[in-house]
C-alpha cells in the first residue's frame, strides 16, 4: 500500500468507533437492498417458471396475454396456421391450466397442469423416477418434485388421485429448473388428456410452442403470427413481459423500489453523517497537513481512499450477510424464493458507490475549504 | 559567513474591507540567517501569526516580497508552494496538531509520507528522529498517552524528520509549564539548530528569550528593531 493510502487507512481504521459505525451503516444498507431485490428476483424467476421449464424458443399466444400463468385459449386452426408458416421447423400445442385434485385423504389441492403435445412431448421435464413413455399409460401424470411436492402427500409412482372425477396415476417424478410462483404442485400429462380431464372453454390451446428453422427466421415468424391476429414472443421476451407485468401492474415493483430507496437513504444518512463527522473531527489536522505541504489533491485522495475502502468493505459484508441469510432460509424453507443475481449485485454496488460519492463529496468540500492560516490562528 | 534563509521586504497584509479593514502587517521587513534562532515576540493581535503565515507561503500578502533561500515564494503556484513548504520548512504548531489515532512514530512520519516515501521506510526514519528527541521508547504510543512536553517533542521530531532548512515554531511553550518550556527550547537550541538551519520562533513567553540569537519585537503590525545577542 502506498504511504499516503496507508496514512488514510490508519486514520480511518484506528478510529474504531467511527469505522464500525460507517461499516455498519453501509453493510446494513447493502444488506437491505440486496435482500429486497433478491426477494424480487426470486419471485420474478418463479413467475416465469413455466417459460423456463418448458424452454421453447418461441411462444405464440393471444395478444392479450400478460403473464404465462394467465393464458387465453386459442382455436385449433392457429396451430395449423403456425405449422404452415415459413421458417417454422415444427410447432406443438401446450395446455397450461389450473385444477383441483382430490387426494386419498379426501382433501383437495390446487395444482397446475401442463398438457404436452401427445406426439412429441415437447417441453417435457427430466425424470428422476419412472419412464416418460408411461405418461401415455391410462390416467398417467408426472409430478414435479419441487418445494410443493409434499402438498400432494409425497406421491410415489403408482400413487392415485382424483381430478374432476377422473382417476389420475403418478407414473413419473420429475425435476425442473425452477419452482412455480403460487405455491402449488405441478403435474404434467399429455395435451389430449389435459383437455379431456379438465373442464375447459371452447378454445383449449394455451400456447403454440414453435421451433424455428434458424434464429434468423424468428422475425419473419413473428410477422406472420401478427398478421394472423396473434402474437409470437421469444422465450426472453415472454419472461420480460411477465416480469414487467409484476413490476408495473401489480405494485410489487413500486414497493421494491420504495424499499430499496429507503435502504439507500438509511445507508446514506448513517454513512454520510458518520463520515462527515469523522472528517470534521480531523479537520484541524487536515489543515495542519495542508500547512506542512500536503496538496489538496493529496487530501482528496486520502478521503476518496477512505470512502472507497469503507464502501467496498461494507458492500462485501452486506452481500455476504444477505447470501448467508438466504442460504440458511433455504435450508429451512426449500420454497424460499430469494435469489442473488448479477443485476442485484450491480444495483447495490451502484447504490454504494453513490453513498460513498455523496459522503466523500461533502467531506472533500469541507477539507478543501479549510485554510491552514486558521491552524496558526488557533 | 552566514547565508540568508528568510528575506522579506515591505510586507503589507490587511483583513476585511472598508470600515472593517484591519491592518495586520504594515510595511514589515525581516531577514534571518542560517544558523540563527530568531524570535518574533509581541502581544496578542500584534500580527505575529500573520507574519508567520505570510513568510511560510500560507497567507498571501497584499504587498511585499518573501524570499526563502533566495526564492520568491509568492511567484509560485499553489502546488509548487506546497512542495516547497514540504521540502524546506518544518512546522511546530502551537497545539501540536498530532493525529490522536496515529502512533507517535506514525505522526512523525507524516511529512515523509506526504513526499510519497514508502510507509515502512518512513516509520523507520521517524523512529530515528524520535530517538533524537529522546522518545524512541514512546514510538508505539498514541499522543494521548504522552505528556505535553513529550507531545511537543514529537511535534519537533515531525518538523525535523524531513530535514528542513527552516523550522517554524508557533508559540512552542504556550501549552507547557515553565520548566518544560525552557527544557524544550534548550533542546532545540542544542540539538536542532545548526549552521544550515534557521529557526523562527513566534512567542510571547519571556522565559525562553535566553535561547534566541535575535529577538524582534512586533506591535500593531510593525516590527520594532529590538534585538538581543544569543546565549
Amino acid at each position: 500500500m502506498k504511504g499516503i493510502n496507508k496514512l488514510a487507512y490508519k486514520l480511518l481504521v484506528n478510529d474504531t468507533a467511527k469505522f464500525t459505525a460507517l461499516l455498519l451503516g453501509i453493510t446494513f444498507a447493502v444488506y437491505l437492498m440486496m435482500f429486497v431485490t433478491s426477494m424480487f428476483s426470486g419471485v420474478m424467476k418463479r413467475a416465469t417458471s413455466t417459460v423456463i421449464n418448458v424452454g421453447a424458443p418461441l411462444w405464440v399466444m393471444d395478444p392479450a396475454v400478460e403473464t404465462v400463468s394467465n393464458s387465453i385459449g386459442m382455436p385449433a386452426y392457429v396451430l395449423d396456421a403456425v405449422r404452415s408458416m415459413r421458417g417454422v421447423k415444427y410447432a406443438v400445442p401446450l395446455y397450461v391450466g389450473g385444477a383441483l385434485v382430490k387426494l386419498t385423504d379426501g382433501n383437495y389441492q390446487s395444482v397446475t397442469v401442463l398438457g404436452l403435445d401427445d406426439t412429441s412431448l415437447y417441453g417435457r421435464p427430466d425424470l428422476i423416477e419412472g419412464k416418460i413413455e408411461d405418461i401415455y399409460a391410462e390416467n398417467g401424470f408426472v409430478v414435479v418434485h419441487d418445494a410443493e411436492f409434499s402438498k400432494l402427500e409425497n406421491p410415489r409412482i403408482g400413487s392415485q388421485f382424483e381430478l374432476n372425477d377422473n382417476r389420475g396415476v403418478i407414473v413419473g417424478i420429475a425435476k425442473v429448473i425452477t419452482s412455480g410462483l403460487y405455491g402449488i404442485p405441478t403435474l404434467y400429462t399429455t395435451y389430449e388428456r389435459a383437455i379431456q380431464y379438465i373442464p375447459n372453454p371452447r378454445f383449449t390451446i394455451s400456447y403454440v410452442l414453435v421451433e424455428p428453422k434458424s434464429p434468423s427466421d424468428i422475425p419473419r415468424i413473428k410477422q406472420q403470427v401478427e398478421a394472423l391476429g396473434y402474437r409470437a414472443r421469444t422465450k426472453e421476451e415472454f419472461m420480460k413481459n411477465t416480469q414487467d407485468f409484476f413490476i408495473y401492474k401489480t405494485g410489487g415493483g413500486i414497493n421494491i423500489m420504495i424499499m430499496t430507496a429507503i435502504s439507500f437513504l438509511v445507508g446514506l444518512s448513517i454513512s454520510g453523517q458518520t463520515f462527515y463527522t469523522f472528517i470534521l473531527e480531523n479537520l484541524e489536522r487536515f489543515g495542519a497537513l495542508k500547512a506542512i505541504g500536503a496538496k489538496s489533491r493529496d487530501l482528496v485522495r486520502m478521503i476518496l481512499f477512505e470512502a472507497t475502502l469503507t464502501a467496498f468493505t461494507g458492500y462485501g459484508m452486506g452481500v455476504g450477510g444477505c447470501v448467508l441469510l438466504i442460504w440458511v432460509a433455504k435450508l429451512r424453507l426449500p420454497s424460499y424464493a430469494a435469489m442473488v443475481t448479477f443485476g442485484n449485485l450491480m444495483v447495490s454496488l451502484a447504490m454504494v458507490v453513490v453513498i460513498a460519492a455523496v459522503s466523500s463529496y461533502a467531506a472533500i468540500r469541507r477539507v478543501l475549504r479549510i485554510d491552514p492560516f486558521e491552524i496558526f490562528r488557533g | 559567513m552566514s547565508k540568508t534563509a528568510i528575506q522579506a521586504t515591505g510586507l503589507v497584509k490587511w483583513f476585511g474591507e472598508g470600515e472593517a479593514k484591519t491592518m495586520a502587517l504594515r510595511e514589515v521587513s525581516i531577514e534571518a540567517q542560517f544558523g540563527e534562532i530568531v524570535y518574533v515576540v509581541g502581544p496578542s493581535g500584534s500580527g505575529k501569526t500573520t507574519l508567520l503565515s505570510v513568510l511560510t507561503g500560507i497567507l498571501r500578502p497584499n504587498a511585499g516580497k518573501v524570499l526563502l533561500e533566495g526564492v520568491d515564494i509568492w511567484e509560485m503556484n499553489p502546488d509548487q508552494l506546497a512542495d516547497f513548504r514540504l521540502a524546506k520548512i518544518g512546522f511546530v504548531f502551537q497545539d501540536y496538531h498530532l493525529f490522536p489515532r496515529l502512533t507517535t512514530a506514525e505522526n512523525v512520519a507524516i511529512p515523509l509520507v506526504l513526499r510519497n516515501k514508502d510507509w515502512d521506510e518512513s516509520i523507520h526514519e521517524a523512529e530515528k528522529y524520535l530517538d533524537v528527541v529522546g522518545l524512541k521508547n514512546r514510538a508505539d504510543l498514541y499522543p494521548v498517552k504522552l505528556s505535553g512536553g513529550e507531545q511537543q517533542r514529537v511535534a519537533i521530531a515531525r518538523a525535523m524528520v524531513d530535514q528542513p532548512d527552516i523550522l517554524i515554531m508557533d508559540e512552542p511553550t504556550a501549552s507547557l509549564d515553565g520548566d518544560t518550556g525552557v527544557a524544550i527550547l534548550s533542546f532545540v537550541h542544542k540539538n536542532v539548530l545548526h549552521q544550515d538551519r534557521c529557526i523562527l520562533v513566534v512567542t510571547h513567553d519571556d522565559r525562553i528569550y535566553q535561547f534566541a540569537t535575535r529577538i524582534l519585537q512586533m506591535q500593531d503590525g510593525k516590527l520594532k528593531g529590538s534585538e538581543k545577542s544569543g546565549p
